[in-house]
């Protein structure tokens, strides 16, 4: 009998177009993404070595980190950002790159529009110049973020040259408690590894708790690995990943479907692959999570405390811990649910997908957010943003104060004019909470849609389960 | 690429853990279409006020360092973002060796691809080699990547593990993109035998 292989191990044997003796592989890749702003010097670098596009049928550029969520009719305003954008319609253009631009309903969030598209399928080998392409792995695909030289790399070969990961498996085992999120689930998981706990590792999550998530909680999940220091996230493809993917336009069609599906169904890990290494978490166990400090392992339990860094023993680790209080304005001690906040942003590649939208309009329901507190919905993509105004998700938002933007990264990462003020306090559904991330001085609570939507309406963090 | 074989230089020690490439390079310096120009943004809230104006006491604006050629840094250096931008601006800083416990696995990646040397070591000896550099401009430190060992201002040497291949593309400058189309049979086999298994890959 041949050594049962888990979920990572056969995606990445299938991908081997040449192993050397040291155990370097060069890896097929399946689906390449790119956006503005880690592809421009890639293509100088084509160009300038006169190399075409190996397969531009398996590359898709959309424009998000730069573009502005207000009318778009007034275009892009800052040139730095223009230049960039621009660039990317010039690249994709002169190298025959399927471009969803600014006026394309499909525009949206890299990682959103993916999966939207049906392009993001089981089994599938994906990359883009974005640490957050770990977010396919929901679907069973082996997805990592690299950098510009390996967008160049891969532009070039449709190939990337690798080291094989070892294998991590986090079991979530029984069922998340009311109000809370996948968000939770994840950063209770980096809480207890670290934000280095996955380094080297692919991690595989699994366990009832993750098999109950829907495919948009499950992106949420595998989305944040990275922050866990893990190469990519994966979950088993199952029924309800084909049922996402079942009609969608990019996904196969007719015959090639059955074919397709039949392919996917091999994939989940064998009983009794080996792990390098085992985290169990029960899903009961976790409360809504917050984070309190400048790294996205720097998080408790709503109902908790700032922790005290004279509790710790290491020096290193008190000092790190003294300087994020410091730049959070946080005293140790204080209870969380007092923590006032300014902004609310409710977005990004990690909440920003409908069920999302869907969470945060049942908590804002009939309610008004806070009168100190400036709060914006940021759709994941056009055609998200189409649907929640079907659903009259919009108007939910706009009657409850909040502001209904156009899709983009925005104040994930303040590349656009959506940013934070020095000082300014923020309860965010993004994925990470560092200096200055959300703009010079900005302090970062991260959290689920539905807890950011309670701290809207309270102007302080607060405990969602209180309002469902 | 820039080849590595030897370097020698002022190490600078930045004792901090989980360095993010937000730190080593803020989003709102990545608004460029250039590779060159970004070493003066380096560890910009390190190294800057808000108002733009230094901070003295950041290592890297102390006179001893400003020409620190090596960094000693914690455990997780570069977690994060994908940028290489990151690498970029520490290059165009003149950094050509980053020491640390341990780094993220894209950051390390990327060092690689910009002839930067990232060099694991256990934590008694970055404590060891951050004493040394502590002596400031006179405390020169030199690496052979050949013989994979570091010489501290004492003479000292100490050794380092690194992966064969990447230390054969680091000492020779090789473009990782010239290798790879060598093996240009070997993708299009690969592609051959992919257009009858999954005929849905292909268009």
């Amino acid at each position: 009998m041949s050594k049962p292989l888990t979920l990572f191990d056969k995606i990445w044997n299938h991908h081997v177009v040449d192993r050397q003796k040291d155990g370097t592989c060069l890896i097929y890749v399946d689906l390449h993404l790119i956006h503005e702003v880690t592809s421009p010097q890639a293509f100088e670098g084509l160009r300038s070595a006169g190399r075409p596009v190996r397969r531009p049928d398996l590359t898709l550029a959309v424009a998000d980190h730069n573009v502005p969520t207000t009318d778009r009719r007034f275009g892009i305003t800052d040139p730095e950002s223009l230049l960039q954008v621009e660039t990317l319609g010039q690249n994709c253009a002169a190298f025959g790159i399927r471009y969803f631009d600014m006026g394309d309903i499909r525009q949206g969030i890299v990682h959103i529009v993916g999966p939207e598209q049906g392009l993001t399928q089981p089994g599938m080998t994906i990359v883009c110049g974005d640490s957050h392409t770990s977010t396919h792995g929901a679907f069973g695909a082996l997805a990592f973020g690299i950098g510009t030289s390996e967008v160049e790399h891969v532009l070039a070969t449709q190939t990337l040259i690798q080291r094989p990961a070892s294998n991590m498996r986090v079991t979530v085992s029984g069922r998340r408690g009311k109000g809370v999120a996948a968000k939770d689930l994840i950063l209770g998981i980096i809480g207890q590894i670290g934000t280095a706990g996955g380094t080297g590792h692919v991690i595989e999550f699994a366990g009832q708790a993750v098999a109950e998530l829907s495919m948009e909680g499950r992106m949420t999940m595998c989305n944040m690995s990275i922050e866990a220091g893990a190469r990519a996230g994966l979950i088993a493809p199952d029924e309800k990943t084909f049922a996402y993917l079942l009609g969608r336009p990019m996904a196969p069609k007719a015959g090639a479907w059955e074919m397709a599906l039949a392919y996917w169904k091999t994939l989940p890990s064998d009983p009794g692959a080996i792990y390098e290494s085992e985290v169990t978490l029960d899903a009961g166990a976790i409360a809504p999570q917050v984070t309190w400090g400048t790294s996205p392992q720097d998080v408790a339990a709503i109902d908790g405390t700032v922790p005290d860094p004279a509790d710790q023993a290491d020096p290193r680790r008190r000092e790190a811990m003294e300087r994020a209080l410091s730049y959070m304005g946080l005293a140790p001690g204080m209870n969380l649910r007092d923590i006032h906040i300014d902004t609310v942003f409710i977005g990004s590649c990690t909440n920003a997908r409908i069920e999302d939208l869907r969470a945060a309009a049942a908590v804002v329901k009939n309610r008004h957010v806070a009168d100190s507190v400036r709060a914006l919905v940021v759709p994941g993509s056009g055609l998200v943003k189409n649907q929640a105004e079907a659903e009259g998700l919009d108007r939910i938002f706009i009657d409850a104060g909040f502001e209904w933007r156009e899709p983009g990264c925005s104040m994930c990462l303040a590349m656009n004019a959506d940013k934070l003020k020095p000082g300014e306090r923020c309860a965010s559904t993004s994925n990470r909470n560092f200096e200055g991330r959300q703009g010079p001085g900005g302090r970062t609570h991260l959290m689920s849609p539905e807890m950011a939507a309670a701290a809207a309406l309270a102007g302080r963090l607060a405990d969602v389960r209180e309002l469902v | 690429m820039q080849k590595f074989d030897t370097f020698s230089g002022v190490a600078a020690p930045l004792q901090i853990d989980n360095v993010d490439t937000d730190r080593i390079i803020p989003a709102r310096f990545l608004k460029t279409i250039k590779r060159s120009g970004l070493g003066t943004a380096l560890l910009y809230p390190l190294r800057y006020h808000a108002d733009g104006s230094e901070r003295p006491d950041f290592v890297l604006n102390q006179p001893r360092y400003r020409k620190a050629g090596i960094l000693i840094a914690g455990e997780n250096f570069g977690c994060g973002s994908s940028r290489e931008h990151a690498p970029w601006a520490l290059l165009d800083f003149g950094i050509r060796c980053v020491i640390a416990e341990s780094f993220a696995d894209i950051f390390y990646n990327n060092c690689f691809k910009n002839g930067i040397l990232p060099v694991v070591l256990p934590k008694s000896e970055i404590a060891r080699l951050t004493e040394c550099a502590e002596r400031g401009a006179n405390a020169v430190f030199t690496i052979d990547l050949a013989k994979q060992e570091i010489t501290d201002p004492d003479g000292r040497t100490l050794t380092f593990e690194i992966d064969p291949f990447r230390k054969h593309c680091l000492l020779n400058g090789l473009d990782d993109i010239g290798l790879t189309l060598e093996k240009a049979p070997a993708i299009a086999t690969y592609e051959q035998a992919a257009r009858q298994t999954q005929p849905w890959l292909f268009k």
